[in-house]
């Protein structure tokens, strides 16, 4: 008789699965085209070359990026500013800045490598392509404009919510000097357009606050 | 037999094939659709409204895609495999009544294929010759993993088929008593269950013969090879069985089988035990061509609960092992069957002839 019960248990489960789902109280697929989730706070997307509110370029060229990456699969080289017209504030700029999407993991250890918060990460992910070639984005693809917009590739592409370039991934500010938790609150360097524009990182209290039924 | 009875009898020919085939259409997108359900995901929603083209888009891909033939087959089987599956899927269908007959003209037209008078005994033989193809496509395949697939069909379906046959003799024997003698004829299995008990309670077999129902329930679910006793395909072990070697159209027929199989079996269980055709028509109180269709209405939404079990029962149970299906099949099923045969015509002499000591 154990063996009935156990077995109409397994058909309740089902039979009132199918009632949740068809009233639309339980559904844990998206449409996913028509329906973007909400991406969480520290979204690893892809890359963006920032620049400071006076339009300089923040990449000096450095390397570190190339240097920390696992993956092997960021290329740059970098050139001495012009005197007279400098690019960046420092005494050379990125004059070539590759990245192999194909093979780049997300690790997003270039971001915690950079010392100038140059290169950072959005939560745009809807890169793909239909050649290899394409799939190296180049200083043109990666740098922000002048007005703190992001360039995309595909600016015409559905799938894309260009948005996306815009939200930073706050795990740069974690692990940034100004993630220590003395600096909760604090936003350690401010002005910049675009994805490197955020509000300050909320401390853990407050997250937890917020993430309590009543509260928040 | 003059020109127009004989194109009645193409006309029902047609009208079941179709019927068939718009049901297996409905069946696959339904299935999928409801599994989708029961685990909480949204399942095809592609091809037209609601996804119900996506069995259309699949056969037509199915249509055009190469037919494999692998090198080591046994050419002769392995093309008539596909067919020998799909022919006796249909042939089941035939027998099953769907409709009240009417006239037309001199005319009368019954909504079946064909009134068998042994058309229980065809259709125990028919889905004796599906197996047939299971177990030639196995085999023929030059191939290890269709050949068990293969050899599984083979026990699961003696096993099985001898359940399902002493539930149906018991429902026989019931049937005899409802009316002058006994029949195998589906019609009049189904004309004997017309009316009601005190009544309210609809005179179905399915009342007296709960037991036998539920042994037949069993076997059909054995006998299409459906999950939970999915052995034969069991795409987790044998990869995908007898049809491992098969691919477009090829394949799209033991596709096609296996769906109208089920909805042949249910259509069988919905004649046997839940009154086939029989049902409220309110005749006088709703116009005639109303109360006419109503008794098909009546047996295709009966046929598409029990289709509904099939798909419940494939979103519940995992599959079982072999020596679980044997010991299910011989060792419970079949003692049942025979049990409430002889409960059963212990009953019915009772009725008869009083009991025997008083």
């Amino acid at each position: 008789m154990g063996l009935v019960t156990a077995f109409l248990k397994g058909l309740r489960v089902t039979g009132l699965t199918m009632l949740r789902t068809i009233t639309g109280q339980e559904r844990y697929t998206t449409e996913y085209p028509y329906q973007m989730r909400e991406k969480p706070q520290r979204f690893h997307g892809r890359h963006v070359l920032n620049r400071y509110p006076d339009g300089m370029e923040k990449c000096i060229g450095c390397e570190l990026c190339a240097g920390a990456c696992p993956a092997d699969c960021i290329y740059v080289r970098g050139k001495e500013n012009d005197p007279e017209d400098p690019t960046s504030p420092g005494e050379r700029y990125g004059y070539v800045y590759e990245i192999n999407m194909l093979r780049c993991i997300f690790c997003g250890l270039c971001v915690e490598a950079c010392p100038t918060e140059a290169i950072t990460m959005t939560k745009l992910f809807e890169m793909s392509t239909t050649n290899r070639q394409d799939a190296i984005y180049t200083r043109e693809e990666l740098l922000m404009r002048e007005d703190g917009s992001v360039p995309h590739m595909f600016p015409d592409d559905e799938l894309a919510n260009t948005d996306d370039l815009l939200t930073a991934d706050g795990w740069v500010r974690a692990t940034a000097p100004s993630g220590i938790a003395s600096y909760e609150g604090v936003q350690m360097w401010r002005g910049t357009p675009g994805p490197a524009s955020w509000d300050p990182e909320p401390s853990q209290e407050e997250l937890d606050r917020r993430s309590e039924p009543d509260g928040g | 037999m003059n020109w127009a009875e004989l194109g009645i009898v193409v006309l029902r020919a047609i009208l079941v094939f179709v019927l068939l085939l718009g049901a297996t259409i409905i069946n696959v997108w339904a299935e999928r659709k409801i599994l989708a359900d029961m685990q909480s995901r949204i399942g095809p929603n592609r091809a037209g409204p609601w996804g119900i083209l996506q069995t259309v888009a699949d056969g037509l891909k199915l249509f055009f895609k190469e037919s494999v033939t692998p090198r080591k087959v046994e050419l002769g089987m392995y093309v008539l495999a596909p067919f020998l599956a799909v022919i006796p899927a249909f042939l089941i269908f035939m027998m099953v009544p769907f409709g009240v007959p009417f006239t037309i003209g001199d005319y009368e037209v019954i909504l079946q294929g064909a009134d068998l008078n042994v058309g229980l005994l065809f259709i125990l033989a028919m889905s004796s010759m599906a197996v047939y193809a299971v177990v030639l496509a196995g085999w023929s395949s030059g191939s290890k993993y269709p050949l068990i697939g293969g050899v599984r069909a083979t026990a699961q379906a003696i096993s099985y088929e001898a359940a399902m046959g002493l539930a149906m003799v018991a429902v026989v024997m019931f049937t005899a008593t409802q009316g002058e003698g006994g029949t195998l004829s589906l019609a009049e299995i189904v004309a004997r269950q017309d009316g009601t008990w005190f009544g309210i309670v609809p005179r179905w077999n399915l009342i007296p013969q709960a037991v036998a129902f539920v042994i037949f329930m069993i076997a059909i679910v054995a006998e299409t090879n459906r999950a939970p006793f999915d052995l034969v395909e069991a795409e987790q072990e044998i990869v995908g069985g007898f049809h491992t070697e098969y691919s477009g159209m090829r394949f799209a027929m033991f596709f096609l089988a296996e769906y109208v199989n089920i909805f042949s079996m249910s259509a069988i269980a919905v004649t046997l035990f839940l009154g086939g055709w029989n049902g409220p028509t309110w005749e006088g109180t709703v116009p005639a061509f109303v109360s006419a269709i109503l008794p098909t209405v009546w047996f295709l939404v009966k046929t598409y609960v029990v289709v509904f079990v099939f798909f419940w029962l494939r979103a519940t149970l995992p599959r079982l092992r072999y020596d679980q299906l044997m010991s299910l099949g011989w060792k419970r099923l079949i003692p049942a069957a025979l049990t409430w045969i002889v409960v059963s015509s212990i009953a019915i002499g009772v009725r008869q002839f009083g009991i025997p000591w008083s």
